[in-house]
């Protein structure tokens, strides 16, 4: 088999005649110094990067956003006690309407009921008064009735006596009809 | 070195000759964007293109998603406050109050590692993470990081994080021998961790890839490459979390190294 000429400039330590690696690139130690030097500039870089700008940034924007989450809960947290407050004046005032309402209701009632037994006072009064008069009425009535019955009694008592043919004392009758209706 | 190189062109050889090569390995390789020249410290590679873009995203979600401001997010806002409220509360509540002044290096940490792993799954993109030098560079950072914040922080009560006061007497020096030697071995699993699974995952697609050439098997190949992408966009995500939650454990211990 018919071996390549080695080009010299690109065989070395780590790379065949080929191009391609002996062993592990990563062992081989030509390598090594050109990725550390590169690796800290990119370190240093992004370090500066990341702590001067962006994760200020990015912390302030979480902190804003916090601030703007509390601020937004404290804010509903308020309208909401608002809310309480409104819904219990409300409550409150609905207690007071009714309780005033009760007490004109009540007040109304007692206001009647006194009315009403003024009336019935005042009727009461008139009602015994009347009756009252009618009883005087009515023992008037009677009086006369027995002043009535006494003359219509000595007026028969005198017919009658007239009647059996004897004249009579009407002095004599009257006496005797005013002794027998007191007997 | 030349018989070695030699060596491996003729394994590639080989394989070729079959009709299948495999070279899961490739797409890890760092070359210089502008011309063939060798790969020196300043040299401007595939590997900083691939971190330039990542910057680009970073910059893109984070700085221009958030610039309205807005209360109500737009969506590129709502992933940038999502990204920030995930990292901010997991350094919340696994390192306390007080480690949130770390935070931005942890969300540094974090933004670049979620950015590269998802970027790295762009075909023909290169995974900046997949590469040990990189993920190391990342431990190393957060171990140095982490210890000497402790000492500054606690003294020489730092180092009571070895001696653990709850056990036996007897035990102690033991599980102080244990405690340090896994304390050291932090740095190497936290970065082999993120690297070796994101390395793995790659080559695994391009292995299915290589199989992909022979007509019998490719419709298979085709749905395991499927599969396994799915299963590395999940990878890409839990690294980047696994990596950033276990930062936070260690600068807890670095703030609170009592048991």
């Amino acid at each position: 088999m018919a071996v390549e000429p080695i080009q010299e400039e690109m065989a070395g330590i780590c790379v065949d005649a080929h191009g391609s690696a002996i062993g592990m690139p990563q062992l081989c130690g030509e390598w090594i110094p050109n990725q550390i030097f590169w690796l800290i500039i990119t370190l240093v870089v992004i370090f500066f990067v990341l702590s001067r700008i962006a994760l200020p940034r990015i912390a302030s924007v979480l902190a804003e956003r916090q601030g703007t989450i509390t601020n937004d809960i404290s804010a509903a947290e308020e309208l909401k006690r608002q809310a309480k407050d409104a819904e219990a004046a409300y409550e409150k005032a609905l207690a007071d309407a009714r309780a005033e309402a009760q007490t004109i209701a009540q007040k109304t009632r007692d206001e009647i009921k006194a009315k009403l037994d003024a009336a019935t006072a005042e009727a009461d009064a008139k009602i015994a008064g009347k009756a009252a008069e009618s009883e005087k009425v009515l023992a008037e009535i009677r009086a006369s009735a027995v002043e009535s019955v006494e003359a219509v009694a000595k007026d028969t008592a005198e017919a009658i006596v007239a009647a059996f043919g004897t004249s009579a004392d009407r002095a004599a009758i009257d006496a005797a009809v005013a002794n027998r209706m007191k007997g | 070195m030349a018989t070695e190189a030699a060596h491996g062109a003729e394994t590639v050889e080989h394989a070729a000759g079959t009709g299948l090569s495999f070279h899961p390995m490739d797409q890890f390789m760092i070359k210089p964007l502008f011309g063939d020249g060798a790969v020196g410290m300043f040299t401007i590679t595939n590997a900083t293109l691939w971190m330039f873009i990542c910057i680009l995203a970073i910059i893109a979600v984070m700085v221009l998603g958030t610039s309205r401001r807005a209360i109500i997010p737009s969506r590129s806002q709502s992933v940038a406050e999502l990204a920030y409220g995930f990292i901010y509360k997991m350094v919340e509540d696994v390192t306390g109050k007080d480690g949130l002044k770390y935070f931005p290096y942890i969300m540094t940490l974090f933004m670049f590692i979620v950015f590269s792993n998802f970027l790295g799954l762009i075909p023909m993109s290169f995974t900046t993470t997949s590469h040990i030098a990189v993920t190391w560079v990342l431990a190393l950072c957060v171990f140095l990081g982490v210890t000497i914040l402790g000492f500054v922080k606690n003294g020489v009560h730092f180092l009571g994080l070895f001696w653990v006061t709850s056990a036996p007497l007897a035990l102690r020096p033991i599980l102080a021998v244990i405690e340090i030697i896994s304390y050291f071995v932090r740095p190497v699993s936290h970065s082999i961790r993120l690297a070796g699974n994101v390395m793995a995952g790659h080559a695994v697609m391009k292995v299915f890839a290589g199989f992909a050439a022979l007509a019998i098997v490719s419709p298979v190949s085709i749905v395991a490459i499927t599969a396994i992408y799915g299963l590395e966009v999940l990878v890409a995500f839990i690294q980047a979390y696994v990596f950033t939650i276990l930062t936070c454990v260690y600068l807890k211990d670095a703030l609170h190294p009592a048991h």
